[in-house]
């Protein structure tokens, strides 16, 4: 399909108006949602706080507090779990925040594109009177979705979990403050979504790399390994300079939400970083996408 | 995905003028991603440099207008965010001392989180701390660190201190006497002005400069720049500069700049302060459920027979003079009975630990004899070989004469 093809592409659906917008995005998520693996993938998100939970509960038995030493090590929050278990619901998502989560959203960005590219159905999605641009938007749309997704089944697979195997009450923040158990429940809210919202750069960055081939895996493969190249810098203290520009640094910022009151200023560096990534790579992705030529 | 790689060069050949004008566009594309990126790095860059190139226009005051306005600054009621970035240029032991001093997190034995160790871990990094306060009764000091806190509590008699990464707490009463030193946690309001401003004064006497050195924005506010600087040569101090807020004199920021240059030793600021009522329910404390409190009393009696200990080590030194006076004073310590450097008995010590030692040390030689120099940004060191301990904020060559003067 050339550019000359898509032009009177283009002109059909600004007739078609927002709706049809929806509709793609609509049917992108009930295929990006059907899939096995996409199940797989929430599966295993899903099993991380059971497994969690029990380890700290047999852990805990002997009325020893948990993680070594008296606490300190391991994910963050886990000390706190045995007292609360909303706790659960933070200490899952510390934990599955560096590689897990953003390794299914890896999955589903790298993809998106290149997964319908080698499987030949780029094509037949293209002939819909839609437009690339739409058919972009709506597979990052539905990425996004699908972060948002991943880090609520975390968040309610450990809160059930927690409140299954440990006492659940009035929460402390980690200033030290009492906050009640229905705010305690609003913040872990607010803390998901602020977790979902640090994949948005990642997100981006994956559906760029969707477009540059047509073989799903290499893009997964190569989003994966970009995720793990950035968390190395990130963590090598001479590379400090850069490490405030990986898109990984300011990911366990959402822990500045269980202060009181809010201490905001990583939490929005890290939305304004994300929302960089976005706009850089997202843009990236566009400039490719609408100007390859797609022969499967 | 071979075919599809060819297609992009055979299409664009082949199709002569409308494929070169095709492929035009398409570079023309990538000029948008290029373009974000240019803007954010450009923004990056330049909002720093903007923002520190507005220095407030102030009506011109005098040094002294200005201390008896810190003076008669009668703030009580402020909270707000404070960085502290402290680079003392104490020799990096790195993962030595991470094995050897416990810590917080490595302490197996008891997980307390008595402020004491606490605190000594603001002397190097930068830490992000918050502070409030509500009277001389209210105050509250917290450490921000990576998914955790530590907050320091002190409301009417009771004094708790959570360590939320172990889930420790320490309580003290007031009547255990160790809290009237913690009474002073927030900085920047001085408890007693009058008598720090007079104290100013007169320590600055002869020995110091003391000025106003231009505006400065600090947390948003308008303040002023006060500079002490020792007018003695040999100092290790180059000098120290207090933002004092123009509006009502509460110092706002601090830094102490050492004489060799470089990045100031320590610099501690307000990045955002609001001197409103804060609010009641942050200096409200109750142990959280199943947080192991260690209370003051016990604490106490664990960290007496140490300071005893302690104390007993020092009242072996056989007294302290000390030499010089403002910002050139060297405090001269007598190790008890001579006992000098391991180097005077190096059978004593194996070979590879001697090694270590010097490499922190320079050695000298003076009318005093001989003896090593250990240097950190601030504060040097000079312990000569027949046991004697020099001390003092000064530079090496005043060291070697305060040390040739006594000896």
């Amino acid at each position: 399909m050339s550019q000359a093809e898509l032009a009177p592409a283009g002109t059909t659906t600004a007739r078609l108006g927002p709706l049809w917008t929806l509709g793609i995005l609509r049917s992108e998520l009930t295929t990006t949602l059907r899939r096995w693996r996409t199940l797989a993938l929430l599966g295993v998100l899903a099993a991380v706080p059971v497994l969690i939970g029990i380890a700290v509960r047999i852990e805990t038995a002997d009325g020893s507090p948990a993680g070594p030493g008296g606490g300190g090590a391991g994910p963050a929050f886990l000390s706190q779990v045995t007292n609360n278990g909303l706790f659960l619901v933070f200490a899952s998502l510390a934990a599955v925040l560096p590689v897990f989560l953003p390794m299914a959203v890896g999955v589903i960005a790298g993809d998106s594109v290149a997964g319908e590219a080698g499987a030949g159905t780029l094509r037949y999605l293209l002939v819909a009177p839609a437009g690339r641009t739409r058919l972009l938007l709506a597979k990052y749309a539905a990425t996004l979705v699908f972060c948002l997704i991943a880090t609520l089944v975390v968040a309610a697979s450990a809160l059930a979990v927690g409140a299954l195997l440990f006492p659940v009450d009035d929460l402390t923040t980690i200033s030290g403050t009492r906050i009640s158990f229905g705010e305690g429940l609003l913040r872990a809210v607010l803390v998901a979504v602020a977790v979902a919202a640090s994949l948005i750069g990642f997100a981006a960055l994956g559906l760029f790399v969707s477009t540059l081939t047509n073989s799903g895996i290499a893009a997964m493969a190569a989003t994966v390994g970009v995720l793990i190249t950035v968390q190395i810098l990130d963590a090598i203290p001479q590379l400090s300079g850069i490490s405030p520009y990986l898109f990984s640094h300011y990911w366990l910022s959402f822990s500045d939400l269980l202060r009181e009151p809010f201490y905001w200023d990583e939490v929005l560096k890290n939305l304004e970083l994300q929302a960089l990534y976005a706009a850089v790579f997202g843009s990236a992705a566009w400039a490719r996408f609408t100007a390859k030529d797609i022969t499967a | 995905m071979a075919p599809n790689d060819s297609a992009d060069t055979n299409g664009s050949a082949a199709q002569g003028t409308t494929g070169a004008g095709a492929g035009r566009r398409k570079a023309v594309r990538y000029i948008v991603p290029v373009a974000v990126a240019g803007v954010a790095a450009a923004t990056i860059g330049l909002v720093p440099a903007l923002a520190s190139s507005g220095d407030p226009d102030l009506p011109k005051i005098t040094a002294q207008e200005l201390i008896e306005k810190i003076a008669a600054s009668d703030t009580q009621q402020l909270s707000g965010t404070v960085k502290i970035s402290t680079d003392l240029g104490i020799p990096s032991m790195g993962g030595l001392s991470g094995s050897f001093v416990p810590d917080g997190a490595g302490d197996k034995g008891s997980a307390s989180a008595d402020p004491q160790k606490k605190l000594t871990e603001l002397a190097s990094g930068t830490h992000t701390l918050r502070v409030a306060a509500d009277g001389p009764d209210k105050q509250r000091l917290s450490i921000l660190d990576d998914a955790s806190e530590y907050s320091l509590i002190h409301n009417g008699d009771q004094v708790w201190a959570y360590d939320s990464k172990s889930n420790a707490v320490y309580h003290a009463e007031k009547e255990a006497g160790r809290s009237k030193e913690r009474q002073s946690a927030p900085e920047g309001v001085p408890t007693t002005p009058k008598a720090l401003a007079e104290q100013a004064l007169k320590a600055a006497d002869g020995t110091t400069s003391v000025t106003v050195d231009g505006t400065a924005q600090v947390a948003g506010r308008d303040a002023y720049r006060l500079v002490i600087k020792p007018e003695q040569s040999g100092s290790t101090i180059g000098s120290v500069t207090v933002a004092v807020d123009a509006e009502n004199g509460v110092p706002l920021k601090f830094t102490l700049r050492p004489s060799s240059g470089g990045k100031a030793a320590v610099d501690a600021g307000f990045t955002t302060v609001d001197f409103g009522k804060p609010d009641a329910s942050s200096f409200s404390f109750t142990p959280p459920k199943g947080a192991e409190v260690t209370e003051a009393d016990e604490a106490e009696g664990h960290g007496n027979a140490e300071a005893e200990k302690a104390m007993g080590g020092l009242s072996a030194f056989e007294g302290m003079n000390v030499i010089g006076k403002g910002w050139n004073t060297v405090a001269e310590i007598k190790t008890p009975g001579g006992a000098a450097l391991p180097s005077a008995e190096p059978g004593d010590v194996p070979a590879g630990a001697q090694q270590f030692l010097d490499a922190l040390g320079d050695k000298v030689t003076g009318k005093f004899g001989s003896g090593t120099v250990f240097k950190t940004r601030l504060v040097n060191a000079l312990m000569t070989d027949d046991g004697r301990v020099y001390v003092g904020a000064v530079t090496k060559d005043a060291l070697v004469n305060a040390a040739n003067q006594a000896g």
